[in-house]
């Protein structure tokens, strides 16, 4: 997936640019900057990177530099739905692995990979507050507590029967 | 508009009664819900744990029943955590204080016409711990859950309506602040931060007050007030639940750092996967504008102070002093050898104070209270209260918040109503990943920094999981390796390498392959990083794996000797086995084993030889008796 054409509009670089000249003066705009583009193109290939040390007088290393250190910037687009499984502490102890295991099993990709029509990704992520209900997983945003791997798979296969 | 103190007096007034409503008994609660415009308030949790479980569809149905019905005189708020996560959605009705738990959209339509229309309140809903048996109706303030805790921190979470700027000031909000900037001295402000004795709540525990003083010591033209908000412990959610309920808490005390040490700008820095926390302190940072209480001249003092958001990206060591604020100049968030400390050089190299969340969240109390009353709660060394995020194997997950001095017993069966199926109590961790496991032999150590410190853990920022006896110990100490080697930020070498090499040997002790010397030599690597590590995360990486070791040595050592996981959670150390009294000798199993593992004759037990087993599973999947298990 890494190797997919990059197919960004004008309008997202117009988009882009013209937050990046309304922020730059601020001191740390690097992150705000970042959060922008990922939230415009989904992800940070290196053609959105090179907008960003273009406007931001900076060296492209830098900014890869930065993209590449926080785990929420993602360098490879997501798939169409992303499914996330906690795997904090609180939903580890009551069996988040075995849930992941399942979706993996389910969508046959491993956490971090996107399946090859685009339609899913997988993330893990470390706590999502929502203790209470562990085990959690969120599919784009929606969270869904108190999971088990028959439900998990249930919960993916329900977003494949709305196509 | 500029605020002025008869302002603020007046917006108290007009808001008290109805806020008070719900912060009184039920008989004289009821006498004050007179004097409002509203018979009933509806209060339904919008934190993250019940908003998760569905609250938003609770709020929708119940304002769509009470549009359909014509009620005017019904009012409903969108609250922070009550603490109570697991029975969410909650909602609570005052002026009874009737506790629904696990409410559904049709729930709430009963409650809307059963309970605020014919006045009869649905009992069947409610949280069944506050039904005597008698049918009474108990306020929750005294189930088990509350009865202990000591709300401080959390006093206005569950309570107001966290959008609403004009409920937090209905409950003294923002009068701290001004009695700070037209009554007391930078130098005042520091000595009652110092006798108050309030300590860190981010883990490390300095008092408040020093920080303060040294950067109120350092001499600069530009200084920065921060509030670390970047919670990165796994299984930890107190300051999510502090920004989500009482967001102008925090704001309020960060004003009130920047007057102490004569900054003018504050940022916080949060953790970006808390959509509904940032929300609200951005609704909270525009109403503190527009009221004149953030901005220029507040309270016509001259003083000037402002705050802005930066979101984090995903980075546990963030939560680091140094991290935080190399992140927030827009760096690879990576941490720097101290000293110089922030208080003399910090953000953008000018002094900086950096409290957290819940730190800020005692401030404006103190002021307005006096240090008098917060040292006389807690122990010796550990003033005040401490919020936990209680979770894992316990009946009730969610917030809770205890004086110094409880003991773990305490938490763990009464407030927490111990561990759910008749399971024993193996282990509590506190800390995160740079904490440790406290063993059921020091379940009455009372909880303050010291103790916890001494019984090799720590207090850390109130993460609080408990485990049973389902729970592997060295598995547990394997998952907060990976946490930290993923975490690790590659900077410094001793943790780069050293979390890699401890996640190493702890696989291979989970998978068999280990021998004895491994112990020791997790032992070395430990005490090295534990002092040649360049911040905390390294330093503290190893704590995990050293206080397994030291009460549960035994488990290791079983794993590393007998290949055995009692707890049968290292999947590599597991066999299939064929229980004799249920195996009928269908030979089902050995037919289908495609290694020719298992043996036996006809109508008789048959045996899994396991060194030829490959562990497929099939003679799981195939037997009717359900005679093959895993040991």
């Amino acid at each position: 997936m890494a190797n997919m054409a990059f197919r960004g509009t004008p309008k997202q670089e117009r988009e882009l640019r013209k937050f990046i000249r309304k922020h730059k003066e601020q001191p740390g705009a690097m992150m705000p900057v970042l959060q922008e583009a990922q939230g415009i193109y989904g992800y940070l290939p290196r053609e959105v990177q090179e907008i960003i040390a273009e406007e931001m007088n900076v060296p492209l290393s830098q900014v890869f530099g930065v993209a590449t250190f926080y785990s929420q910037f993602t360098l490879t687009p997501k798939g169409e739905h992303t499914v996330s499984v906690c795997l904090g502490t609180a939903c580890y102890v009551k069996g988040a692995d075995k849930i992941l295991s399942a979706i993996e099993d389910r969508l046959g990709i491993k956490a971090g990979e996107c399946t090859p029509d685009g339609f899913f990704s997988i993330d893990s992520c470390r706590c999502l507050g929502a203790c209470g209900l562990a085990p959690v997983m969120t599919v784009d945003g929606e969270v869904y507590g108190k999971c088990t791997p028959e439900s998990a798979v249930k919960i993916i296969d329900s977003y494949y029967e709305e196509v | 508009m500029t605020m002025t103190y008869e302002k603020l007096m007046q917006i108290k007034e007009k808001n008290r009664e109805l806020v008070m409503v719900r912060r009184l008994v039920a008989s004289k609660a009821e006498e004050m819900a007179k004097h409002t415009a509203y018979r009933k308030q509806i209060l339904v949790c919008g934190g993250t744990g019940c908003t998760s479980s569905g609250s938003h569809k609770v709020v929708h149905a119940l304002e769509k029943e009470i549009k359909a019905k014509g009620l005017t005189d019904v009012l409903i708020v969108k609250t922070g955590c009550f603490g109570l996560c697991a029975l969410g959605p909650v909602v609570i009705v005052y002026p009874e204080g009737a506790f629904y738990s696990q409410t559904t959209p049709e729930g709430a339509k009963r409650i809307i016409d059963e309970h605020i229309i014919k006045g009869s309140i649905c009992k069947d809903l409610l949280y069944p711990e506050t039904v005597h048996d008698d049918g009474e109706i108990l306020p929750l303030s005294q189930t088990k859950f509350y009865a202990k805790q000591m709300r401080i921190a959390l006093r206005n979470c569950g309570v107001i309506d966290p959008e609403n700027i004009e409920e937090y000031i209905a409950l003294d909000g923002y009068a701290a602040l001004h009695k700070v900037l037209t009554s007391m001295t930078q130098d005042q402000v520091i000595d009652v931060m110092l006798a108050s004795g309030l300590r860190g709540r981010g883990g490390a525990g300095f008092p408040t007050g020093r920080k303060w003083a040294f950067c109120k010591a350092t001499k600069s033209d530009i200084k920065y007030v921060c509030c670390n908000a970047d919670e990165g412990d796994p299984g930890a959610f107190m300051d999510r639940s502090i920004l989500e309920g009482d967001p102008h808490a925090v704001l309020e005390a960060m004003a009130i750092a920047g007057y102490t040490i004569g900054a003018s700008q504050g940022y916080v820095y949060v953790r970006a996967e808390y959509p509904i926390a940032v929300e609200r302190l951005k609704i909270a940072i525009k109403q503190a504008r527009e009221y004149g209480l953030l901005g220029k001249d507040i309270f016509g003092t001259g003083f000037n102070f402002d705050v802005e958001i930066r979101l984090g990206a995903g980075a546990f060591v963030c939560g680091e002093e140094t991290a935080l604020m190399t992140s927030i100049e827009g760096k690879r968030g990576e941490p720097r050898p101290r000293p110089p400390f922030p208080a003399v050089e910090g953000l953008f190299k000018k002094p900086t104070v950096l409290n957290n969340v819940e730190t800020y969240a005692n401030v404006a109390q103190i002021i307005r209270k006096g240090p008098e009353w917060y040292s006389s709660i807690g122990t010796e060394t550990s003033k005040g209260t401490k919020v936990f995020a209680l979770g894992g194997k316990i009946t009730n997950v969610g917030l809770v918040e205890v004086p110094m001095g409880t003991t773990l017993r305490e938490i763990i069966e009464e407030i927490g109503g111990g561990i759910p199926n008749g399971k024993k109590f193996k282990a509590a961790q506190t800390g995160g990943p740079s904490g440790g496991c406290i063993p059921s032999v020091h379940i009455d150590t009372p909880i303050d920094y010291e103790s916890l410190a001494r019984i090799g853990s720590m207090m850390g920022s109130g993460g609080l999981i408990i485990m049973d006896e389902d729970t592997c110990m060295v598995d547990i100490a394997k998952f907060y390796l990976e946490f930290t080697c993923e975490e690790s930020c590659g900077k410094c070498t001793p943790c780069r390498i050293g979390t890699k090499r401890l996640l190493h040997m702890l696989d291979d002790i989970t998978k068999g392959n280990a021998t004895m010397e491994e112990l020791d030599k997790i032992e070395e690597l430990s005490a090295h990083m534990k002092v040649s590590c360049l911040c905390a995360l390294g330093q503290t990486a190893s704590n995990p794996v050293v206080s397994t070791l030291r009460y549960f040595r035994e488990e290791y050592v079983e794993h590393i000797q007998d290949k055995r996981c009692a707890a049968k959670k290292c999947k590599d150390l597991l066999h299939y086995v064929i229980d004799p009294e249920k195996c009928k000798g269908c030979t089902l199993c050995s037919r289908n084993c495609p290694v020719g593992a298992i043996s036996g004759k006809v109508k008789e037990p048959h045996h899994i030889d396991k060194n030829v087993c490959i562990k497929c599973g099939l003679c799981k999947q195939n037997c009717k008796f359900g005679a093959v298990y895993m040991d």
